[in-house]
């Protein structure tokens, strides 16, 4: 029973740390994009960014996942956009955590920057450096080490936020721990599956904090 | 000769005019001490001249050629800004170093990007850069400050970061160097030693304007006072005269909030 078990919750793991890695590639580089455009000069843009920032930070991210997976199929006329079966349900809670969690990411950022003092950007100014320059081997380091702390918070809350997904039956970790309580693999009423993946994401949680806690040491050294 | 000519510099922020008809020259080798309370436009007149602001109207010409014209501003290009602004170096009041570079790294780190644009980079590559560090370093020395090479930013007193930006801003070789309130930042017993680094350069002839509140050291160590109030230069002359006796009323009544400190 106990290595059925395990099997069960270790592909539901594996469905969760997909879903956590796919959230972070996606999401680091779209929430820079957002920051860019939430801080531009065009005023349009400007507020179609920070619009979409508030709705996505206002609503549950529950509710966003119900809506990126149902209502494109409601609209008549309009072919669902996601494949049937599983591979569905990963693209649209894909789709979903990246969106959300760019916003997250966007915010850090903008502070992140808006952190650096302007005396940097005119100390490169003044030596002749070109924008390009005085971003890469002036500001850049700078912001990294400030949005480190703020990020390994939200890293670690996308871990468990991944559970989420189950309620578009995504078989993440914790769906896979539910399932033995109803029915999974001719056992029923099993109720510590449940509690066990709690294991799984404190010990993947260890490990991020011992990684991020490593990578804020390393910028220890200035101030 | 003139190595510095300034002509009707005006400059506003929105509705309120902070530079009027700012028009001095500076002689190659001469120290200018611009003095004013604050308000008065003496820091943005060196941010100006650092093509940190851009002026409403006047030129302004380095060692005869204009390098700015208010007038024909659209051909101004960032690429062509960069060049220019290099006949300055400027060391802030706030230091500005750059927290996660040591003290040389900071006084070499322009240069060594600027020599990626020679043509010759990619085959001197390590003999050009080692030039680089054995400059940093002799400047470094020339500050006093051969046993901090290595350290970074945090870890030095106030005195010696503004002494690394001073470094920093000789790297590049600027023709006229600003320093803009270089001590106003550091607590009095660390002035001494900025103050004296810039005596100095002073001695060697640095072509400098510095805008400062240490009316001493403008009598004894500049060649001429320039003072400012509302955006105007009110009165200029030779440091001791203007210090001392004033010709003007509002230099005299600036001088007299001082003397009675």
């Amino acid at each position: 029973m106990f290595a059925t078990v395990i099997g069960a919750l270790n592909e539901g793991f594996v469905q969760t740390l997909k879903l956590f890695f796919v959230t972070l590639l996606g999401a680091l580089p779209l929430g820079l994009v957002i920051c860019w455009g939430s801080m531009t000069r065009f005023p349009p843009l400007r507020w179609l960014c920070r619009f979409v920032v508030w709705v996505i930070r206002g609503t549950p991210l529950m509710l966003q996942l119900f809506v990126i997976f149902y209502v494109p199929g409601m609209i008549p006329g309009f072919e669902n956009p996601w494949p049937a079966g599983d591979s569905g349900r990963f693209i649209a809670a894909s789709v979903t955590f990246i969106l959300n969690y760019a916003c997250y990411f966007s915010e850090i950022y903008r502070g992140g920057i808006q952190g650096v003092p302007k005396g940097q950007q005119e100390a490169g100014q003044v030596l002749g450096m070109t924008r390009g320059q005085i971003f890469f081997h002036v500001t850049l380091l700078q912001m990294i080490k400030r949005i480190v702390p703020p990020m390994s918070n939200e890293v670690i809350t996308l871990l468990k936020d991944t559970a989420l997904a189950g309620v578009i039956s995504l078989q993440e970790l914790l769906w896979a721990g539910e399932a033995f309580l109803k029915s999974s693999h001719g056992y029923r009423g099993l109720l510590w599956p449940l509690f066990f993946t709690g294991v799984y994401y404190l010990v993947f949680n260890g490990l991020l904090t011992l990684l991020l806690g490593r990578l804020e040491k390393k910028l220890d050294y200035f101030s | 000769m003139a190595i510095l000519e300034v002509n009707n510099l005006e400059k506003h922020f929105g509705s309120t005019r902070v530079l009027e008809d700012i028009s001095f020259d500076l002689e190659q080798g001469k120290a200018l001490a611009i003095i004013g309370s604050s308000g008065s436009g003496k820091t943005t007149l060196l941010r100006c001249l650092n093509f940190l602001e851009t002026p409403d109207q006047g030129t302004i010409s380095v060692g005869g050629n204009v390098i700015f014209d208010a007038a024909n501003r659209r051909s101004q290009t960032d690429a062509e800004i960069r060049k220019k602004r290099l006949h300055f170096g400027m060391v802030f009041q706030s230091f500005n170093l750059f927290p996660q570079y040591t003290a040389l790294k900071n006084v070499t780190l322009a240069k060594e990007l600027l020599a990626r644009e020679r043509p010759d980079f990619k085959a001197n590559k390590k003999a050009i850069l080692e030039e680089i560090q054995q400059e940093g370093l002799e400047l470094l020395t020339k500050m006093g400050l051969e046993q901090r090479a290595s350290h970074y930013p945090s870890q030095l007193s106030g005195g010696q970061q503004q002494r690394v930006a001073i470094a920093r801003a000789l790297a590049l070789k600027p023709d006229i160097l600003c320093f803009d309130e270089p001590t106003s930042a550091l607590d009095p017993e660390l002035t001494g030693e900025v103050l004296r680094v810039i005596r100095g350069l002073v001695e060697q002839k640095t072509t400098m304007i510095i805008v400062t509140h240490e009316m001493a050291f403008a009598r004894d160590v500049a060649d001429e006072v320039m003072f400012m109030d509302g955006g105007l230069i009110v009165e200029r002359g030779p440091a001791r005269q203007v210090i001392e006796n004033p010709q003007e009323e509002r230099t005299r009544q600036f001088l007299a909030g001082y003397t009675q400190e």
